[in-house]
Protein backbone atom coordinates (compact mmCIF):
# COMPACT_ATOMS: atom_id res chain seq x y z
CA UNK A 1 0.00 0.00 0.00
CA UNK A 2 2.74 2.39 0.98
CA UNK A 3 4.74 1.23 -2.04
CA UNK A 4 1.88 2.10 -4.37
CA UNK A 5 1.62 5.53 -2.78
CA UNK A 6 5.34 6.23 -3.21
CA UNK A 7 5.29 5.08 -6.83
CA UNK A 8 2.25 7.19 -7.56
CA UNK A 9 3.81 10.53 -6.53
CA UNK A 10 6.36 10.92 -9.37
CA UNK A 11 4.20 8.81 -11.68
CA UNK A 12 1.16 11.08 -11.45
CA UNK A 13 3.31 14.20 -11.63
CA UNK A 14 4.87 13.04 -14.90
CA UNK A 15 1.52 11.97 -16.33
CA UNK A 16 0.00 15.35 -15.50
CA UNK A 17 2.90 17.52 -16.67
CA UNK A 18 4.54 15.42 -19.36
CA UNK A 19 2.09 12.98 -20.92
CA UNK A 20 -1.21 14.89 -20.85
CA UNK A 21 0.38 18.02 -22.40
CA UNK A 22 1.36 15.88 -25.41
CA UNK A 23 -2.24 14.79 -25.74
CA UNK A 24 -3.24 18.45 -25.89
CA UNK A 25 -0.65 19.11 -28.60
CA UNK A 26 -2.10 16.25 -30.68
CA UNK A 27 -5.62 17.58 -30.21
CA UNK A 28 -4.65 21.11 -31.14
CA UNK A 29 -2.82 19.90 -34.25
CA UNK A 30 -6.21 18.70 -35.48
CA UNK A 31 -8.00 22.00 -34.77
CA UNK A 32 -8.56 25.14 -36.80
CA UNK A 33 -6.97 28.51 -36.19
CA UNK A 34 -9.23 31.26 -34.87
CA UNK A 35 -8.60 34.89 -34.03
CA UNK A 36 -9.32 34.79 -30.32
CA UNK A 37 -7.74 33.73 -27.06
CA UNK A 38 -6.91 30.89 -27.11
CA UNK A 39 -6.44 31.30 -30.85
CA UNK A 40 -7.97 28.05 -31.99
CA UNK A 41 -11.29 26.19 -32.24
CA UNK A 42 -12.81 23.88 -31.20
CA UNK A 43 -12.17 23.78 -27.48
CA UNK A 44 -13.45 20.77 -25.59
CA UNK A 45 -16.36 21.83 -23.40
CA UNK A 46 -16.93 19.15 -20.79
CA UNK A 47 -20.35 20.51 -19.82
CA UNK A 48 -21.64 19.54 -23.28
CA UNK A 49 -21.66 15.86 -22.31
CA UNK A 50 -21.56 13.08 -24.91
CA UNK A 51 -23.22 15.16 -27.63
CA UNK A 52 -20.69 17.91 -27.03
CA UNK A 53 -17.87 15.38 -27.32
CA UNK A 54 -19.20 14.05 -30.64
CA UNK A 55 -19.57 17.58 -31.91
CA UNK A 56 -16.01 18.27 -30.79
CA UNK A 57 -14.69 15.20 -32.61
CA UNK A 58 -16.48 16.08 -35.84
CA UNK A 59 -14.71 19.42 -35.92
CA UNK A 60 -11.22 17.90 -35.79
CA UNK A 61 -9.54 17.42 -39.13
CA UNK A 62 -6.23 16.80 -40.82
CA UNK A 63 -6.18 20.24 -42.45
CA UNK A 64 -2.99 21.37 -40.69
CA UNK A 65 -1.11 18.27 -41.75
CA UNK A 66 -2.27 18.68 -45.35
CA UNK A 67 -1.10 22.27 -45.15
CA UNK A 68 2.30 21.10 -43.88
CA UNK A 69 2.48 18.50 -46.63
CA UNK A 70 1.74 20.99 -49.36
CA UNK A 71 4.09 23.67 -48.15
CA UNK A 72 7.64 22.84 -49.18
CA UNK A 73 9.16 24.99 -46.43
CA UNK A 74 8.23 22.50 -43.73
CA UNK A 75 9.58 19.44 -45.50
CA UNK A 76 12.80 21.22 -46.29
CA UNK A 77 13.08 22.31 -42.67
CA UNK A 78 12.54 18.74 -41.37
CA UNK A 79 15.04 17.30 -43.82
CA UNK A 80 17.66 19.94 -43.20
CA UNK A 81 17.26 19.61 -39.38
CA UNK A 82 17.84 15.86 -39.56
CA UNK A 83 20.75 16.37 -41.92
CA UNK A 84 22.38 19.07 -39.76
CA UNK A 85 21.86 16.93 -36.65
CA UNK A 86 23.34 13.87 -38.36
CA UNK A 87 26.44 15.64 -39.67
CA UNK A 88 27.08 17.46 -36.41
CA UNK A 89 26.67 14.24 -34.41
CA UNK A 90 29.37 12.62 -36.55
CA UNK A 91 31.66 15.64 -36.21
CA UNK A 92 31.11 15.75 -32.44
CA UNK A 93 31.99 12.05 -32.24
CA UNK A 94 35.12 12.67 -34.31
CA UNK A 95 36.29 15.38 -31.89
CA UNK A 96 34.84 13.86 -28.71
CA UNK A 97 36.20 10.32 -29.01
CA UNK A 98 39.92 11.27 -29.02
CA UNK A 99 39.26 13.56 -26.03
CA UNK A 100 37.48 10.82 -24.07
CA UNK A 101 40.24 8.39 -25.04
CA UNK A 102 42.94 10.80 -23.94
CA UNK A 103 41.13 11.33 -20.61
CA UNK A 104 40.79 7.59 -19.98
CA UNK A 105 44.48 7.07 -20.79
CA UNK A 106 45.65 9.93 -18.59
CA UNK A 107 47.39 9.19 -15.27
CA UNK A 108 44.90 8.49 -12.45
CA UNK A 109 45.68 11.66 -10.52
CA UNK A 110 44.77 13.76 -13.58
CA UNK A 111 41.44 12.16 -14.35
CA UNK A 112 39.30 13.98 -11.77
CA UNK A 113 40.64 17.35 -12.96
CA UNK A 114 40.05 16.54 -16.64
CA UNK A 115 36.56 15.33 -15.84
CA UNK A 116 35.88 18.60 -14.02
CA UNK A 117 37.17 20.59 -17.01
CA UNK A 118 34.71 18.76 -19.28
CA UNK A 119 31.77 19.32 -16.94
CA UNK A 120 32.50 22.96 -16.08
CA UNK A 121 31.34 24.48 -19.41
CA UNK A 122 28.19 22.39 -19.06
CA UNK A 123 27.33 24.32 -15.90
CA UNK A 124 27.84 27.69 -17.59
CA UNK A 125 24.87 29.09 -19.41
CA UNK A 126 24.20 27.60 -22.80
CA UNK A 127 23.00 30.97 -24.07
CA UNK A 128 26.21 32.70 -22.97
CA UNK A 129 28.38 30.11 -24.67
CA UNK A 130 26.53 30.60 -27.96
CA UNK A 131 26.77 34.35 -27.47
CA UNK A 132 30.56 34.05 -27.05
CA UNK A 133 30.74 32.62 -30.58
CA UNK A 134 28.77 35.54 -32.02
CA UNK A 135 31.70 37.81 -31.15
CA UNK A 136 34.23 35.37 -32.58
CA UNK A 137 32.54 34.54 -35.87
CA UNK A 138 31.15 37.95 -36.90
CA UNK A 139 32.62 39.80 -39.86
CA UNK A 140 34.74 42.04 -37.61
CA UNK A 141 35.14 39.17 -35.15
CA UNK A 142 38.26 37.62 -33.70
CA UNK A 143 38.50 34.77 -36.15
CA UNK A 144 38.36 37.05 -39.19
CA UNK A 145 40.80 39.52 -37.63
CA UNK A 146 43.18 36.69 -36.86
CA UNK A 147 42.98 35.26 -40.37
CA UNK A 148 43.45 38.72 -41.92
CA UNK A 149 46.43 39.33 -39.66
CA UNK A 150 48.11 36.07 -40.68
CA UNK A 151 47.45 36.92 -44.32
CA UNK A 152 45.59 33.69 -45.06
CA UNK A 153 42.62 35.67 -46.35
CA UNK A 154 42.45 39.09 -48.00
CA UNK A 155 38.87 40.01 -47.07
CA UNK A 156 36.68 38.99 -44.10
CA UNK A 157 34.86 35.69 -44.54
CA UNK A 158 31.14 35.51 -43.99
CA UNK A 159 30.90 32.86 -41.27
CA UNK A 160 28.15 34.06 -38.96
CA UNK A 161 24.61 33.59 -40.32
CA UNK A 162 25.71 30.53 -42.29
CA UNK A 163 25.32 26.82 -41.66
CA UNK A 164 29.03 26.62 -40.84
CA UNK A 165 28.46 28.82 -37.78
CA UNK A 166 25.53 26.58 -36.78
CA UNK A 167 27.75 23.49 -36.98
CA UNK A 168 30.45 25.16 -34.88
CA UNK A 169 27.87 26.19 -32.28
CA UNK A 170 26.32 22.71 -32.09
CA UNK A 171 29.65 20.90 -31.77
CA UNK A 172 30.79 23.39 -29.15
CA UNK A 173 27.69 23.07 -26.96
CA UNK A 174 27.11 19.34 -27.28
CA UNK A 175 30.74 18.17 -27.00
CA UNK A 176 30.52 17.35 -23.24
CA UNK A 177 27.42 15.19 -23.89
CA UNK A 178 29.51 13.09 -26.27
CA UNK A 179 32.72 12.96 -24.21
CA UNK A 180 31.18 11.96 -20.85
CA UNK A 181 29.43 8.68 -21.79
CA UNK A 182 32.38 7.56 -23.96
CA UNK A 183 34.82 8.34 -21.15
CA UNK A 184 32.62 6.38 -18.71
CA UNK A 185 32.87 3.20 -20.83
CA UNK A 186 36.57 3.63 -21.71
CA UNK A 187 37.47 4.21 -18.08
CA UNK A 188 35.97 0.85 -17.04
CA UNK A 189 37.76 -1.01 -19.82
CA UNK A 190 40.13 -3.61 -18.38
CA UNK A 191 43.67 -2.87 -19.67
CA UNK A 192 44.55 -6.58 -19.53
CA UNK A 193 42.36 -7.11 -22.62
CA UNK A 194 44.61 -4.75 -24.56
CA UNK A 195 47.72 -6.46 -23.20
CA UNK A 196 46.29 -9.82 -24.23
CA UNK A 197 45.64 -8.50 -27.75
CA UNK A 198 49.19 -7.19 -27.98
CA UNK A 199 50.61 -10.46 -26.63
CA UNK A 200 48.69 -12.28 -29.32
CA UNK A 201 50.48 -10.20 -31.93
CA UNK A 202 48.18 -7.22 -32.57
CA UNK A 203 49.78 -3.87 -33.24
CA UNK A 204 48.50 -1.02 -31.07
CA UNK A 205 46.22 0.19 -33.86
CA UNK A 206 44.87 -3.30 -34.44
CA UNK A 207 44.32 -3.76 -30.73
CA UNK A 208 42.39 -0.49 -30.67
CA UNK A 209 40.03 -1.60 -33.45
CA UNK A 210 39.70 -5.16 -32.14
CA UNK A 211 39.23 -4.38 -28.43
CA UNK A 212 38.71 -0.72 -27.52
CA UNK A 213 36.36 0.26 -30.34
CA UNK A 214 33.78 -2.55 -29.87
CA UNK A 215 33.87 -2.29 -26.07
CA UNK A 216 33.27 1.47 -26.17
CA UNK A 217 30.16 1.03 -28.30
CA UNK A 218 27.59 1.60 -25.48
CA UNK A 219 29.20 4.95 -24.67
CA UNK A 220 29.39 5.98 -28.32
CA UNK A 221 25.74 5.05 -28.87
CA UNK A 222 24.59 6.93 -25.75
CA UNK A 223 26.65 9.98 -26.75
CA UNK A 224 25.24 10.00 -30.29
CA UNK A 225 21.65 9.86 -29.00
CA UNK A 226 22.32 12.60 -26.46
CA UNK A 227 23.56 14.84 -29.28
CA UNK A 228 21.36 13.86 -32.22
CA UNK A 229 17.88 13.96 -30.65
CA UNK A 230 17.97 17.42 -29.05
CA UNK A 231 19.86 18.93 -32.00
CA UNK A 232 17.04 18.04 -34.44
CA UNK A 233 14.74 20.38 -32.50
CA UNK A 234 17.43 22.94 -31.61
CA UNK A 235 16.25 26.55 -31.54
CA UNK A 236 18.79 28.86 -29.89
CA UNK A 237 21.81 27.96 -32.04
CA UNK A 238 20.17 28.42 -35.48
CA UNK A 239 18.41 31.53 -34.26
CA UNK A 240 21.58 33.28 -33.04
CA UNK A 241 24.31 31.88 -35.30
CA UNK A 242 22.34 30.80 -38.38
CA UNK A 243 21.12 33.02 -41.17
CA UNK A 244 17.86 33.38 -43.02
CA UNK A 245 18.87 30.39 -45.17
CA UNK A 246 19.40 28.09 -42.18
CA UNK A 247 16.26 26.00 -42.02
CA UNK A 248 15.73 24.18 -38.77
CA UNK A 249 12.40 22.93 -37.56
CA UNK A 250 12.79 24.19 -33.98
CA UNK A 251 13.07 27.72 -35.35
CA UNK A 252 10.12 27.21 -37.71
CA UNK A 253 7.99 26.05 -34.77
CA UNK A 254 9.05 29.03 -32.67
CA UNK A 255 8.25 31.54 -35.45
CA UNK A 256 4.95 29.83 -36.22
CA UNK A 257 4.01 30.14 -32.58
CA UNK A 258 5.39 33.52 -31.51
CA UNK A 259 5.39 35.51 -34.78
CA UNK A 260 2.52 34.05 -36.82
CA UNK A 261 0.53 33.06 -33.73
CA UNK A 262 -0.77 30.06 -35.63
CA UNK A 263 -0.98 27.61 -32.73
CA UNK A 264 -2.59 24.71 -34.58
CA UNK A 265 0.12 24.71 -37.27
CA UNK A 266 2.83 25.01 -34.57
CA UNK A 267 1.28 21.97 -32.85
CA UNK A 268 1.19 20.02 -36.10
CA UNK A 269 4.88 20.84 -36.63
CA UNK A 270 5.58 19.58 -33.10
CA UNK A 271 3.62 16.36 -33.70
CA UNK A 272 5.60 15.52 -36.84
CA UNK A 273 8.88 16.39 -35.11
CA UNK A 274 7.88 14.02 -32.32
CA UNK A 275 7.06 11.27 -34.81
CA UNK A 276 10.49 11.66 -36.39
CA UNK A 277 12.15 11.42 -32.98
CA UNK A 278 10.02 8.73 -31.35
CA UNK A 279 12.13 5.84 -32.64
CA UNK A 280 15.48 7.34 -31.57
CA UNK A 281 13.94 8.26 -28.19
CA UNK A 282 12.69 4.69 -27.58
CA UNK A 283 16.07 3.27 -28.62
CA UNK A 284 17.74 5.68 -26.22
CA UNK A 285 15.45 4.60 -23.37
CA UNK A 286 16.13 0.90 -24.01
CA UNK A 287 19.86 1.58 -24.15
CA UNK A 288 19.77 3.45 -20.83
CA UNK A 289 17.77 0.67 -19.16
CA UNK A 290 20.23 -1.94 -20.39
CA UNK A 291 23.15 0.13 -19.11
CA UNK A 292 21.48 0.42 -15.69
CA UNK A 293 20.77 -3.31 -15.52
CA UNK A 294 24.37 -4.07 -16.47
CA UNK A 295 25.50 -2.13 -13.41
CA UNK A 296 23.34 -3.96 -10.91
CA UNK B 1 50.63 1.76 -16.95
CA UNK B 2 48.62 4.84 -17.79
CA UNK B 3 50.50 7.73 -19.27
CA UNK B 4 50.15 10.70 -21.62
CA UNK B 5 51.17 9.94 -25.17
CA UNK B 6 51.80 12.63 -27.76
CA UNK B 7 48.50 11.87 -29.49
CA UNK B 8 46.52 12.05 -26.26
CA UNK B 9 48.10 15.32 -25.16
CA UNK B 10 47.40 16.90 -28.55
CA UNK B 11 43.77 15.86 -28.66
CA UNK B 12 43.15 16.97 -25.07
CA UNK B 13 44.90 20.32 -25.55
CA UNK B 14 43.05 21.13 -28.76
CA UNK B 15 39.73 19.94 -27.31
CA UNK B 16 40.03 21.98 -24.13
CA UNK B 17 41.27 25.03 -26.06
CA UNK B 18 38.14 24.76 -28.21
CA UNK B 19 35.97 24.61 -25.07
CA UNK B 20 37.65 27.39 -23.13
CA UNK B 21 39.09 30.01 -25.52
CA UNK B 22 35.66 31.46 -26.49
CA UNK B 23 34.72 31.92 -22.83
CA UNK B 24 38.12 33.45 -22.09
CA UNK B 25 37.75 35.99 -24.94
CA UNK B 26 34.30 36.90 -23.66
CA UNK B 27 35.59 37.48 -20.12
CA UNK B 28 38.61 39.54 -21.23
CA UNK B 29 36.53 41.79 -23.48
CA UNK B 30 34.03 42.52 -20.72
CA UNK B 31 36.80 44.73 -19.26
CA UNK B 32 37.23 46.62 -22.52
CA UNK B 33 36.54 50.36 -22.24
CA UNK B 34 35.38 50.68 -25.85
CA UNK B 35 31.82 50.03 -26.90
CA UNK B 36 33.20 48.28 -29.98
CA UNK B 37 33.49 44.76 -28.70
CA UNK B 38 36.31 43.63 -30.94
CA UNK B 39 38.69 46.59 -30.57
CA UNK B 40 40.71 46.70 -27.36
CA UNK B 41 40.79 50.26 -25.99
CA UNK B 42 42.09 49.79 -22.46
CA UNK B 43 41.00 48.27 -19.17
CA UNK B 44 37.78 49.45 -17.58
CA UNK B 45 35.06 48.15 -15.30
CA UNK B 46 32.47 50.68 -16.40
CA UNK B 47 30.18 48.09 -18.00
CA UNK B 48 29.79 46.38 -14.65
CA UNK B 49 28.74 49.69 -13.14
CA UNK B 50 26.16 50.25 -15.86
CA UNK B 51 24.89 46.74 -15.38
CA UNK B 52 24.22 47.27 -11.69
CA UNK B 53 22.11 50.31 -12.53
CA UNK B 54 20.02 48.45 -15.07
CA UNK B 55 16.86 47.75 -13.09
CA UNK B 56 15.38 45.47 -15.78
CA UNK B 57 18.33 43.08 -15.53
CA UNK B 58 18.24 43.10 -11.72
CA UNK B 59 14.51 42.31 -11.70
CA UNK B 60 15.03 39.48 -14.18
CA UNK B 61 17.88 38.10 -12.07
CA UNK B 62 15.61 38.05 -9.01
CA UNK B 63 12.84 36.19 -10.89
CA UNK B 64 15.39 33.68 -12.22
CA UNK B 65 16.75 33.05 -8.74
CA UNK B 66 13.28 32.47 -7.28
CA UNK B 67 12.33 30.08 -10.08
CA UNK B 68 15.66 28.26 -9.75
CA UNK B 69 15.41 27.69 -6.00
CA UNK B 70 11.76 26.57 -5.94
CA UNK B 71 11.96 24.36 -9.02
CA UNK B 72 15.22 22.67 -8.02
CA UNK B 73 13.89 21.82 -4.54
CA UNK B 74 10.71 20.27 -5.98
CA UNK B 75 12.76 18.48 -8.64
CA UNK B 76 15.15 17.05 -6.07
CA UNK B 77 12.37 15.56 -3.92
CA UNK B 78 10.44 14.15 -6.89
CA UNK B 79 13.59 12.99 -8.69
CA UNK B 80 14.92 11.16 -5.62
CA UNK B 81 11.59 9.37 -5.16
CA UNK B 82 11.54 8.52 -8.85
CA UNK B 83 15.07 7.10 -8.60
CA UNK B 84 14.02 4.92 -5.63
CA UNK B 85 11.05 3.70 -7.64
CA UNK B 86 13.22 2.93 -10.68
CA UNK B 87 15.89 1.05 -8.77
CA UNK B 88 14.00 -0.53 -5.86
CA UNK B 89 10.32 -0.93 -6.67
CA UNK B 90 10.78 -3.97 -8.90
CA UNK B 91 8.00 -4.69 -11.36
CA UNK B 92 4.83 -2.64 -11.27
CA UNK B 93 2.06 -1.81 -13.65
CA UNK B 94 3.22 0.69 -16.28
CA UNK B 95 6.92 0.47 -15.47
CA UNK B 96 7.97 0.91 -19.09
CA UNK B 97 5.81 4.02 -19.37
CA UNK B 98 7.35 5.33 -16.16
CA UNK B 99 10.93 4.85 -17.29
CA UNK B 100 10.01 6.31 -20.67
CA UNK B 101 8.72 9.43 -18.95
CA UNK B 102 11.99 9.64 -16.98
CA UNK B 103 14.35 9.27 -19.94
CA UNK B 104 12.41 11.04 -22.70
CA UNK B 105 12.65 14.57 -21.22
CA UNK B 106 16.46 14.26 -21.16
CA UNK B 107 16.56 14.33 -24.95
CA UNK B 108 13.17 15.85 -25.84
CA UNK B 109 13.64 19.04 -27.89
CA UNK B 110 12.79 21.96 -25.64
CA UNK B 111 10.42 23.55 -28.16
CA UNK B 112 8.09 20.53 -27.86
CA UNK B 113 8.18 20.41 -24.06
CA UNK B 114 7.62 24.16 -23.86
CA UNK B 115 4.74 24.21 -26.33
CA UNK B 116 2.96 21.26 -24.72
CA UNK B 117 3.21 22.70 -21.20
CA UNK B 118 1.94 26.07 -22.37
CA UNK B 119 -1.09 24.43 -23.97
CA UNK B 120 -1.74 22.55 -20.72
CA UNK B 121 -1.62 25.72 -18.65
CA UNK B 122 -3.92 27.52 -21.06
CA UNK B 123 -6.48 24.73 -21.16
CA UNK B 124 -6.51 24.66 -17.36
CA UNK B 125 -6.91 28.43 -17.29
CA UNK B 126 -3.88 28.90 -15.03
CA UNK B 127 -2.44 32.39 -14.99
CA UNK B 128 1.11 32.23 -16.35
CA UNK B 129 4.05 33.61 -14.41
CA UNK B 130 6.62 32.45 -11.87
CA UNK B 131 4.41 29.56 -10.77
CA UNK B 132 4.07 28.02 -14.22
CA UNK B 133 7.81 28.31 -14.96
CA UNK B 134 8.54 26.61 -11.63
CA UNK B 135 6.23 23.69 -12.51
CA UNK B 136 7.74 23.37 -15.99
CA UNK B 137 11.33 23.45 -14.74
CA UNK B 138 10.64 21.05 -11.88
CA UNK B 139 9.19 18.57 -14.37
CA UNK B 140 12.14 18.37 -16.74
CA UNK B 141 14.86 18.69 -14.12
CA UNK B 142 13.40 15.96 -11.86
CA UNK B 143 14.35 13.53 -14.64
CA UNK B 144 17.99 14.65 -14.50
CA UNK B 145 17.97 14.35 -10.70
CA UNK B 146 16.53 10.85 -10.91
CA UNK B 147 19.24 9.72 -13.36
CA UNK B 148 22.01 11.11 -11.12
CA UNK B 149 20.54 9.62 -7.92
CA UNK B 150 19.72 6.22 -9.43
CA UNK B 151 23.31 5.75 -10.61
CA UNK B 152 24.36 6.12 -6.96
CA UNK B 153 21.55 3.86 -5.69
CA UNK B 154 22.55 1.11 -8.10
CA UNK B 155 26.11 1.01 -6.82
CA UNK B 156 25.44 0.87 -3.09
CA UNK B 157 25.24 -2.21 -0.92
CA UNK B 158 21.60 -2.98 -0.16
CA UNK B 159 22.48 -5.25 2.76
CA UNK B 160 23.18 -2.13 4.87
CA UNK B 161 19.54 -1.17 4.54
CA UNK B 162 18.41 -4.74 5.28
CA UNK B 163 20.57 -4.75 8.41
CA UNK B 164 18.82 -1.62 9.65
CA UNK B 165 15.43 -3.25 9.02
CA UNK B 166 16.55 -6.41 10.86
CA UNK B 167 17.63 -4.29 13.82
CA UNK B 168 14.08 -2.96 14.11
CA UNK B 169 14.03 0.21 12.02
CA UNK B 170 10.83 1.11 10.21
CA UNK B 171 11.34 1.42 6.43
CA UNK B 172 11.19 5.19 6.75
CA UNK B 173 13.79 5.23 9.56
CA UNK B 174 16.04 2.93 7.56
CA UNK B 175 15.76 5.26 4.60
CA UNK B 176 16.44 8.33 6.74
CA UNK B 177 19.41 6.99 8.71
CA UNK B 178 21.05 4.62 6.21
CA UNK B 179 20.05 5.22 2.60
CA UNK B 180 19.78 9.00 2.60
CA UNK B 181 23.25 9.70 4.08
CA UNK B 182 24.79 7.33 1.53
CA UNK B 183 23.07 8.83 -1.48
CA UNK B 184 23.36 12.41 -0.13
CA UNK B 185 26.26 13.45 -2.43
CA UNK B 186 24.22 12.37 -5.46
CA UNK B 187 21.12 14.15 -4.15
CA UNK B 188 23.14 17.35 -3.65
CA UNK B 189 24.69 17.21 -7.10
CA UNK B 190 21.22 16.49 -8.48
CA UNK B 191 19.95 19.64 -6.78
CA UNK B 192 22.84 21.69 -8.19
CA UNK B 193 22.19 20.29 -11.66
CA UNK B 194 18.47 21.11 -11.41
CA UNK B 195 19.29 24.60 -10.19
CA UNK B 196 21.69 25.40 -13.05
CA UNK B 197 19.36 23.84 -15.63
CA UNK B 198 16.67 26.20 -14.41
CA UNK B 199 18.96 29.27 -14.42
CA UNK B 200 19.98 28.39 -17.95
CA UNK B 201 16.71 27.67 -19.62
CA UNK B 202 15.46 30.01 -22.32
CA UNK B 203 13.06 28.02 -24.50
CA UNK B 204 10.78 26.39 -21.92
CA UNK B 205 10.65 29.58 -19.85
CA UNK B 206 9.70 31.64 -22.94
CA UNK B 207 6.76 29.35 -23.63
CA UNK B 208 5.48 29.00 -20.08
CA UNK B 209 5.93 32.53 -18.79
CA UNK B 210 3.38 35.32 -18.78
CA UNK B 211 3.83 39.06 -19.05
CA UNK B 212 4.52 39.35 -15.31
CA UNK B 213 7.69 37.25 -15.18
CA UNK B 214 10.80 37.77 -17.33
CA UNK B 215 13.76 35.55 -16.52
CA UNK B 216 17.38 36.49 -17.13
CA UNK B 217 17.85 34.18 -20.15
CA UNK B 218 14.76 35.70 -21.81
CA UNK B 219 16.18 39.18 -21.16
CA UNK B 220 19.64 38.18 -22.41
CA UNK B 221 18.21 36.56 -25.53
CA UNK B 222 16.26 39.63 -26.55
CA UNK B 223 19.34 41.84 -25.99
CA UNK B 224 21.71 39.45 -27.79
CA UNK B 225 19.55 39.24 -30.88
CA UNK B 226 20.49 42.85 -31.60
CA UNK B 227 24.18 41.94 -31.55
CA UNK B 228 27.18 41.74 -29.24
CA UNK B 229 27.34 44.37 -26.50
CA UNK B 230 29.76 45.02 -23.64
CA UNK B 231 27.01 45.01 -20.97
CA UNK B 232 26.07 41.49 -21.95
CA UNK B 233 29.75 40.52 -21.83
CA UNK B 234 29.93 41.90 -18.28
CA UNK B 235 26.73 40.11 -17.25
CA UNK B 236 28.00 36.85 -18.77
CA UNK B 237 31.30 37.19 -16.93
CA UNK B 238 29.48 37.65 -13.62
CA UNK B 239 27.34 34.56 -14.24
CA UNK B 240 30.35 32.47 -15.31
CA UNK B 241 32.26 33.62 -12.22
CA UNK B 242 29.42 32.72 -9.85
CA UNK B 243 28.99 29.28 -11.41
CA UNK B 244 32.73 28.55 -11.46
CA UNK B 245 33.11 29.48 -7.78
CA UNK B 246 30.04 27.40 -6.87
CA UNK B 247 31.25 24.33 -8.73
CA UNK B 248 34.77 24.56 -7.28
CA UNK B 249 33.44 24.92 -3.72
CA UNK B 250 31.05 22.00 -4.25
CA UNK B 251 33.77 19.74 -5.61
CA UNK B 252 36.19 20.61 -2.79
CA UNK B 253 33.44 19.90 -0.25
CA UNK B 254 32.63 16.48 -1.73
CA UNK B 255 36.34 15.64 -1.88
CA UNK B 256 36.73 16.49 1.82
CA UNK B 257 33.62 14.53 2.70
CA UNK B 258 35.00 11.51 0.82
CA UNK B 259 38.33 11.73 2.65
CA UNK B 260 36.52 12.08 5.98
CA UNK B 261 34.31 9.05 5.28
CA UNK B 262 37.29 6.94 4.27
CA UNK B 263 39.05 7.80 7.52
CA UNK B 264 35.95 6.84 9.53
CA UNK B 265 35.60 3.56 7.68
CA UNK B 266 39.26 2.83 8.34
CA UNK B 267 38.81 3.59 12.04
CA UNK B 268 35.75 1.36 12.24
CA UNK B 269 37.66 -1.45 10.57
CA UNK B 270 40.50 -1.20 13.07
CA UNK B 271 38.10 -1.37 16.00
CA UNK B 272 36.64 -4.69 14.93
Amino acid sequence: MRRAFIISIPYLWLIALFLIPFGIVFKLALSDMAISIPPYTPTLDISGGWAGFKDFLSQLDMENFIWLKEDNLYWKAYLSSVQIAFVSTLLTLLIGFPMAYGMAQAPKEWQATLMMLIILPFWTSFLIRIYAWMGILSNEGFLNQFLLWTGIIGAPLQIINTNLAVYIGIIYTYLPFMVLPIYATLEKLDPSYLEAAEDLGCSRTQAFWAVTAPLSKPGVVAGCFLVFIPVVGEFVIPSLLGGSRTLMIGKVLWDEFFSNRDWPVASAVAVILLLILVIPIILFQKQQERAQEAET
Amino acid sequence: MKRFTFFNITSLTLGFAFLYVPILILVVYSFNSSRLVTVWAGFSTKWYGELLQNQAFLDAAWVTLKVGIFSSCIATVLGTIAALVMVRAGKFWGRTLFSGMIYAPLVMPEVITGLSLLLLFISLGVERGVMTIVLAHATFSMCYVSVVVSSRLVSFDQSLEEAALDLGCTPFDAFKSVTLPIIAPAVISGWLLAFTLSLDDLVIASFTTGPSATTLPIKIYSAVRLGVSPEINALSTLLIGIVAIGVIIASLATKRAAVHRKRQEEAARQET
